[in-house]
């Protein structure tokens, strides 16, 4: 398949900092891909070096095949939607949207009909008289958009557009986005913190952390196959045990927790009796008084809090060493009797957790 | 609260009245008060003496928006004072039985109250005087005797005058006018204002620049910039200390001569002050303490014998008594005449 | 209710007070002295203070001349002023922004008159430039720097400087730098960005300090005086004379209402010609 936009060994330092360390990756014609990372991990300086507001310090972006090293933001053929959106609020809606062709040399017949068009395609049509004041925030968002989509840009490059929403717009957006995106068939690269984002509207997602991508793949595979404890961690809600490898067997090691326990789970990298290791289990992957205990890991914790979320309602438990987990709690009404104080017994299998070794015991 | 306020306010009174009765408001020319007689007048009789510096013009203004209050004493030009006391009343008559009349030169005490009388009343005494001629630089220009030296087309750029009414008189005398007979026909002198703003304007790319500032002009002929001056006497004298080869030239059509007085301002609040400043300073050991700083001469009688030697000097090289006898002393100047000057002023500053 | 406006108007007083006896009062003053010829009891009321101005080419040409000469110097210090509001605004970092500022406000510190002498100093003929010149073999003779148009519009554009960056500046402060990394994205090269970005968004900044830049030339009297030299009658010099040397009061205070109404006149038809409200300036 082709690659919209090819990064290999791209490294951006800023005197002794080095935002982008070593970053290689392709992004395939058509996609819609997502850097997640928290905020300081270097998706923005990567963004902008795409965009060519950075000179990345090494290493080559090129875009369709094409190098893009000393070539000006305004002559490449991307487009960025700025994290504040950075409407012109001196023109109105047509204005914004034709600037980018009006800069082209456009006939103003096609600048028209083209403005025209592109405003139908965002949901939009009849608005290009509007001042930017007069529009609400996810108008706003979708002007943004258009003004990029009209130059019909190789790439279009998103700085978190969704930030500034409230929480509803912010999940009405991402669906339109997400649709708006299979529309017009551009390549997207979205960078965000929200990995809520990243998973409901991408095809691959990349996780950055401290300069470094930790691992790229598709929303399904960072969510169940983690490739690192910093993924695991990031990507959706863990709980956590520390401990120690007791055995090793093929994919799986068994693990002496520290409050005491034994756990069976996969393991991720080699695998060395003795070793330190973290265990990551997700709050779904636990069970509540499972009826068939066999082959899952079982222990009893007493529920502390009710965290009713509609379908996204957990139990606060803590084990007898006071260790808190969380456990999602399925509203089928089978677990209606469960009241806080209450002792229950919990299992899980030894597919759903992963452990990583401990380095040095950050992590 | 109250009485904190009360208290405030008693002090204040207290305090602007005691500055109020100790002090002499003069409104006068930069260096009329040298600081060694404010000082000495305040041991004296216990007077402070508050001093704003002017002009003839300015001094006018100021005692014409007021109405001739806010100054104790006034120290206009002879020939200034009668029109706009009949315009504007801005003085009041001198009282003569408080001014010591044996510290004066007689002839010019005679000549100043001739000058000032409105409505057979009187309005200043004489204080000093001296002339407008030329400042020349003889290394630059030798010869320059008249003031048709500042139309010489060989002193191109090196010429430099103040575009106010003296020049016009003297150049009103250079063209071969008697300026001062046509005071009284304000045709006659229109025609005259006419001739010499053709002739200015035509020297104007003679001009180095119009000076506006004394001390300016002064420097500009000590460093070369300037070779032919019109200006006062005094500067004169004092480049030529420096400088043996500039010195003050009365013009061959005569020196223009000027004499600043003593006016008291129509409603002054120390009177009694005003009269012992006056006699004061024409006291002969004091006016020669003035004259000796300044360069300048005063109606004070006796005064010469204590002048420096150098100041007389100057004076007795620049005025032998034939060209004493040739300056010509500015009568009153009739009001509308001003006004008439002042567009040929405009003109030539405007014209290009 | 009744008390709280008592309360305004015992607040408001003396600002009235200022208002109606500072600026009012005198400003009536001075109209009714424009409307009357003499003074005293052979007073009557004319127009004739203010025909004179039309009818005399000199006082009009004067009054043309100075306010080209404003609008020039308000548009030079426009050009200087631009890139050195930017430079602070944005490129600058925090610390040299505040020296920078200082550093323009330095001149400020003394008086006009000061100012105006330093300048002389440097530029008169056995000033310190031509000093360098010859020395430097520039120049075979010393030139005469002083006195002529170009001069005195160098010295009110430096006057002017600091009362066009500070506007300026605030302006440029105010724009987000995402609208201009926006525009280069969309493919605007410099001079797009500042033609459709930069000046747009700073025009009520560029408005208020042109404004005060020109009255403050139209109204200045020290710097057309004193570096223009013999051929630079200033408006403000015709008022002066008018008043002072003339003794015709009523004359200069026609021209100071002329001076007011035409100099107003010239700004309302520049916000008309740029299609702006005063309104929107002052806010």
């Amino acid at each position: 398949m082709e690659n919209d936009l090819s990064v290999s060994r791209l490294v951006k330092r800023f005197g002794e900092f080095t935002a982008v360390d070593d970053v290689s990756f392709d992004v395939p014609a058509g996609s819609f891909f997502s850097i997640l990372g928290p905020s300081g991990c270097g998706k923005t300086t990567m963004l902008r070096m795409v965009a060519g507001f950075e000179e990345p310090t090494s290493g080559t972006i090129a875009i369709r095949g094409r190098d893009m090293a000393r070539v000006a933001p305004n002559r490449r053929p991307v487009n960025l939607v700025f994290q504040h959106l950075a409407l012109f609020p001196m023109m109105n809606v047509a204005r914004n949207i034709a600037f980018g062709l009006e800069r082209r040399g456009t006939p103003r017949a096609e600048i028209a009909r083209r403005v025209e068009r592109t405003l139908e395609r965002v949901g939009l049509p009849g608005f290009g008289s509007k001042e930017i004041a007069q529009l609400s925030g996810g108008q706003k968002q979708r002007v943004a958009i258009a003004r990029c989509l009209v130059l019909e840009p190789s790439v279009l490059l998103l700085d978190e557009p969704l930030g500034a929403l409230d929480l509803k717009l912010r999940e009405q957006m991402k669906v339109e986005l997400k649709k708006l995106q299979a529309k017009v068939g551009t390549t997207f690269i979205y960078i965000t913190h929200d990995q809520s984002e990243a998973l409901v509207m991408s095809d691959a997602v990349a996780v950055m952390n401290k300069g470094r991508f930790e691992q790229v793949g598709s929303p399904q595979e960072l969510y169940g196959d983690p490739a690192t404890p910093f993924v695991a961690g990031f990507v959706g809600d863990s709980n956590i045990w520390e401990g120690t490898v007791r055995e090793c067997s093929g994919q799986r090691a068994v693990i002496g927790t520290d409050e005491g326990f034994a756990f069976e789970a996969r393991r991720r990298g080699a695998c060395a009796p003795g070793s330190a290791v973290r265990l990551f289990l997700r709050p779904e992957a636990m069970r509540i008084e499972p009826a068939d205990a066999s082959g899952l890991n079982t222990f009893r914790a007493t529920v502390k809090a009710l965290l009713f979320d509609g379908a996204n309602s957990r139990l606060l438990t803590v084990t007898p060493a006071e260790h808190e987990l969380l456990v999602t709690l399925p509203q089928n009404r089978r677990f209606d009797h469960i009241r806080p104080g209450q002792e229950i017994t919990l299992g899980w299998h030894p597919d759903s957790g992963v452990c990583f070794r401990r380095e040095g015991g950050d992590a | 609260m109250r009485k904190v306020l009360l208290l405030l306010l008693l002090a204040l009174v207290a305090v602007a009245t005691t500055a109020q009765a100790e002090t002499l408001k003069l409104l006068t020319w930069k260096g009329y008060a040298p600081k060694e007689l404010v000082d000495k007048f305040q041991a004296e009789t216990g007077i402070a003496v508050e001093v704003t510096y002017s002009n003839n013009e300015e001094m006018i203004a100021k005692l014409r928006a007021t109405r001739g209050a806010g100054f104790d004493l006034a120290q206009p030009s002879q020939d200034r004072i009668s029109s706009v006391q009949e315009e504007f009343g801005l003085y009041q008559p001198v009282d003569f039985s408080k001014i010591q009349a044996e510290l004066f030169i007689p002839s010019m005490l005679e000549a100043v109250k001739k000058n000032t009388l409105v409505g057979g009343k009187s309005f200043a005494v004489p204080f000093c005087w001296g002339t407008s001629g030329l400042i020349v630089n003889a290394d630059k220009a030798a010869g320059a005797t008249s003031f048709k030296a500042l139309l010489d087309p060989q002193f191109e750029g090196r010429v430099s005058y103040r575009l106010k009414r003296p020049t016009l008189i003297a150049m009103g005398f250079a063209l071969g006018y008697d300026p001062f007979a046509l005071y009284a026909d304000p045709a006659a002198y229109q025609a005259m204002l006419d001739k010499i703003e053709q002739t200015l304007i035509a020297a104007k790319p003679l001009v180095k620049n119009y000076w506006a500032n004394g001390d300016a002009l002064l420097e500009s002929m000590r460093s070369g910039e300037v070779f032919v001056a019109m200006a006062w006497d005094n500067g004169g004298w004092k480049l030529h200390a420096e400088n043996p080869a500039i010195d003050f030239v009365a013009p061959s059509e005569g020196a223009l001569g000027w004499i600043d007085t003593f006016a008291i301002p129509a409603k002054a609040d120390n009177v009694e002050a005003a009269y012992k400043w006056i006699n004061f300073m024409l006291r002969p050991e004091n006016a020669a303490v003035f004259t000796s700083a300044e360069n300048t001469p005063t109606a004070s009688k006796d005064a010469n014998a204590h002048v420096v030697a150098d100041v007389r000097a100057n004076f007795e090289r620049s005025f032998p008594q034939a060209t004493i006898d040739n300056i010509k002393w500015y009568p009153p100047v009739p009001a509308s005449l001003e006004a008439m000057e002042g567009k040929v002023l405009d003109k030539i500053k405007a014209a290009k | 209710m009744r008390r709280a406006r008592l309360g305004f108007w015992l607040f408001l007083a003396p600002v009235l007070a200022w208002l109606v006896l500072l600026i009012v009062l005198p400003h009536l003053d001075l109209l009714v002295m424009s409307l009357r010829s003499g003074s005293g009891s052979r007073a009557s009321w004319t127009l004739q203070n203010y025909a004179n101005f039309f009818g005399e080419p000199i006082y009009w040409l004067t009054f043309v001349r100075t306010a080209m000469y404003s609008v020039i110097t308000t548009a030079i210090t426009f050009l200087l002023a631009m890139p050195v509001a930017f430079y602070i605004a944005k490129v600058a970092r925090v610390r040299l922004q505040g020296f920078l500022l200082t550093l323009l406000l330095l001149p400020f510190w003394v008086s006009e008159l000061v100012r105006i002498y330093g300048w002389m100093i440097l530029l008169r003929e056995s000033g310190v430039v031509n000093f360098a010149l010859l020395k430097l073999g520039l120049a075979d003779a010393p030139v005469e720097m002083l006195y002529n148009d170009a001069t005195m519009i160098m010295g009110l554009v430096y006057t002017s400087m600091l009362f066009m960056v500070v506007p300026l500046v605030s302006a440029v402060e105010s724009l987000d730098d995402s609208l201009i990394e926006a525009a280069h994205d969309l493919g605007a090269g410099r001079a797009a960005i500042w033609w459709r970005i930069i000046l747009p968004h700073c025009k009520p900044g560029i408005t208020s300090g042109a404004i005060v830049v020109f009255m403050l030339c139209l109204g200045n009297y020290l710097t057309p005086n004193l570096m223009g030299g013999k051929n630079s009658l200033w408006f403000t010099e015709q008022i002066y004379n008018q008043f002072i040397a003339s003794f015709n009061w009523n004359q200069g205070a026609a021209f100071g209402f002329l001076l007011l109404a035409l100099s107003s006149a010239i700004i309302w038809i520049g916000l008309k010609i740029t299609g702006q409200k005063l309104g929107e300036v002052a806010s």
